[in-house]
């Protein structure tokens, strides 16, 4: 099993970004799905607000207005910050990666290591164990965690098991080398055996993109996409969270011997409200700690965690020193717990652009 | 695991649907109501009641209330 802890590592601070434009379920209307169908959907998944990038924004301009107003109001010189790290499935171009660009454009200098990690709703919790990691070997003294998607770029609005649900963020997590800070637990995981679960077929190397990719598909429950957009087999992805993100979680209190009523908060990937409270009532978590921005921002995908931490908990986390239970899981298939102490860390508001 | 208390437990998750009108030879699929957010919520009861996970292939694979019952009752033992 991969769990380790990291130390010398600490949060400085953490922002989020969002487009203004948003969808609301309650109110705006689907093609082929009635209002009541609409309603439902949001009583269920608890999801009603979902911000929706426009064309000209892309996940790195989230991440970068994010990191921008972060690191103005941590004070931080931009030539200390000497690692940057990109998590998201929705980058600018295929190639090159993102990060250099966000290195460039945040005016950081050209001496800092940036490269980018592909992975989705566990991507935060993923990003976190690799920056930390690599924080604690080399003591790079500051570094930044950019974590986000616009994942609604890639949805058919003729798709109910997807366009309701999901919207865009960016995010900025700002870590410094703290000989100080208590540890950081980790417990990662993958199973790539259920790869299809959650896939963009088309526009890769595998399936490269044709004119076939463009055809809309229609499936038997009434869900028209194209092969070039999403596909969430809904039923398999609720029945590996609910199995895998219990377990991984009661894992991670294990092995770093904590007591889960020690844990002030806890940040879950925000999936939906069934998923949620599922996996909730099987860890016995009080409700008044388990966090929830569903109803603000639907599902983020990537930026779920950091995003729900900084709309739901930014008073405290910028006043309070914190024991955190984060857990993410969905696509690869991929899933992880983390264990994070802050101590009274810079926050703000969270960002609309 | 009682055949009623089961059954009372499905038709729960059918919010709109009379109740009698879930028995155990309905097919789940001909209930009007039935959607894929009512297949989450199945999963999701069968989890909490009687701590089975169902598959999305368990669910596509029944046809019956009779169908489900057994794969959670073969999951029981």
């Amino acid at each position: 099993m991969a769990y380790f802890s990291i130390n010398q590592v600490a949060v400085a601070g953490m922002s989020a970004c969002v487009p203004k434009e948003y969808f609301l379920n309650s109110r705006d209307q689907l093609p082929g799905l009635d209002q009541a169908e609409l309603l439902k959907i949001v009583s269920m998944t608890g999801i009603d607000k979902h911000h929706i990038a426009p064309k000209e924004i892309c996940t790195s301009d989230l991440c970068y207005t994010a990191a921008e107003k972060l690191i103005e109001k941590l004070a931080w010189g931009k030539n200390e910050i000497e690692l940057l790290i990109f998590v998201s499935q929705t980058p600018d171009y295929i190639l090159p990666m993102t990060s250099t660009i966000l290195q460039n454009r945040l005016g950081l200098s050209s001496q800092c290591l940036a490269f980018d990690m592909s992975i989705g709703c566990s991507g935060f919790v993923y990003g976190m164990s690799a920056i930390s990691s690599m924080i604690a070997a080399t003591k790079i003294k500051k570094a930044i965690l950019l974590v986000g998607d616009t994942i609604t770029k890639t949805l058919s609005i003729k798709d109910r098991s997807t366009f309701p649900l999901f919207g865009d963020a960016g995010t900025a997590t700002a870590l410094c080398y703290d000989e100080q800070a208590a540890p950081i637990h980790f417990q990662l995981n993958s199973d790539g055996s259920a790869y299809k679960a959650i896939i963009i077929n088309d526009g890769g190397q595998r399936s490269p993109f044709s004119e076939q990719s463009l055809l809309p598909i229609k499936s038997d429950d009434g869900i028209e996409k194209t092969n070039a957009q999403l596909y969430l087999n809904g039923m398999d992805v609720f029945n590996f969270s609910i199995t895998k993100a219990p377990k991984s979680f009661n894992d991670i209190l294990q092995e770093s011997t904590t007591n889960i009523e020690d844990i002030n908060y806890f940040a879950f990937h925000q999936a939906n409200k069934l998923m949620n409270e599922t996996i909730r009532k099987k860890l016995k978590i009080d409700p008044a700690k388990y966090l929830y921005s569903l109803g603000k921002y639907g599902n983020t995908s990537s930026a779920t965690i950091p995003l729900t931490l900084v709309s739901e908990l930014q008073n405290e986390l910028s006043t309070q020193s914190l024991k955190l239970g984060l857990c993410g899981f969905g696509v690869g298939l991929s899933w992880g717990s983390m264990i994070l102490e802050t101590k009274s860390i810079c926050t703000l508001p969270v960002i609309e652009i | 695991m009682e055949t009623a208390e089961f059954i009372a437990n499905v038709e729960e998750q059918f919010m709109e649907t009379d109740p009698g009108t879930i028995q155990m030879n309905t097919e789940f699929r001909n209930v009007e109501e039935w959607s894929s957010l009512i297949a989450l919520m199945l999963i999701a009861m069968v989890d909490e009641k009687y701590d089975v996970v169902l598959t999305g292939d368990d669910i596509r694979n029944s046809n019956t209330i009779q169908d489900l019952y057994d794969k959670v009752s073969s999951k029981l033992n």
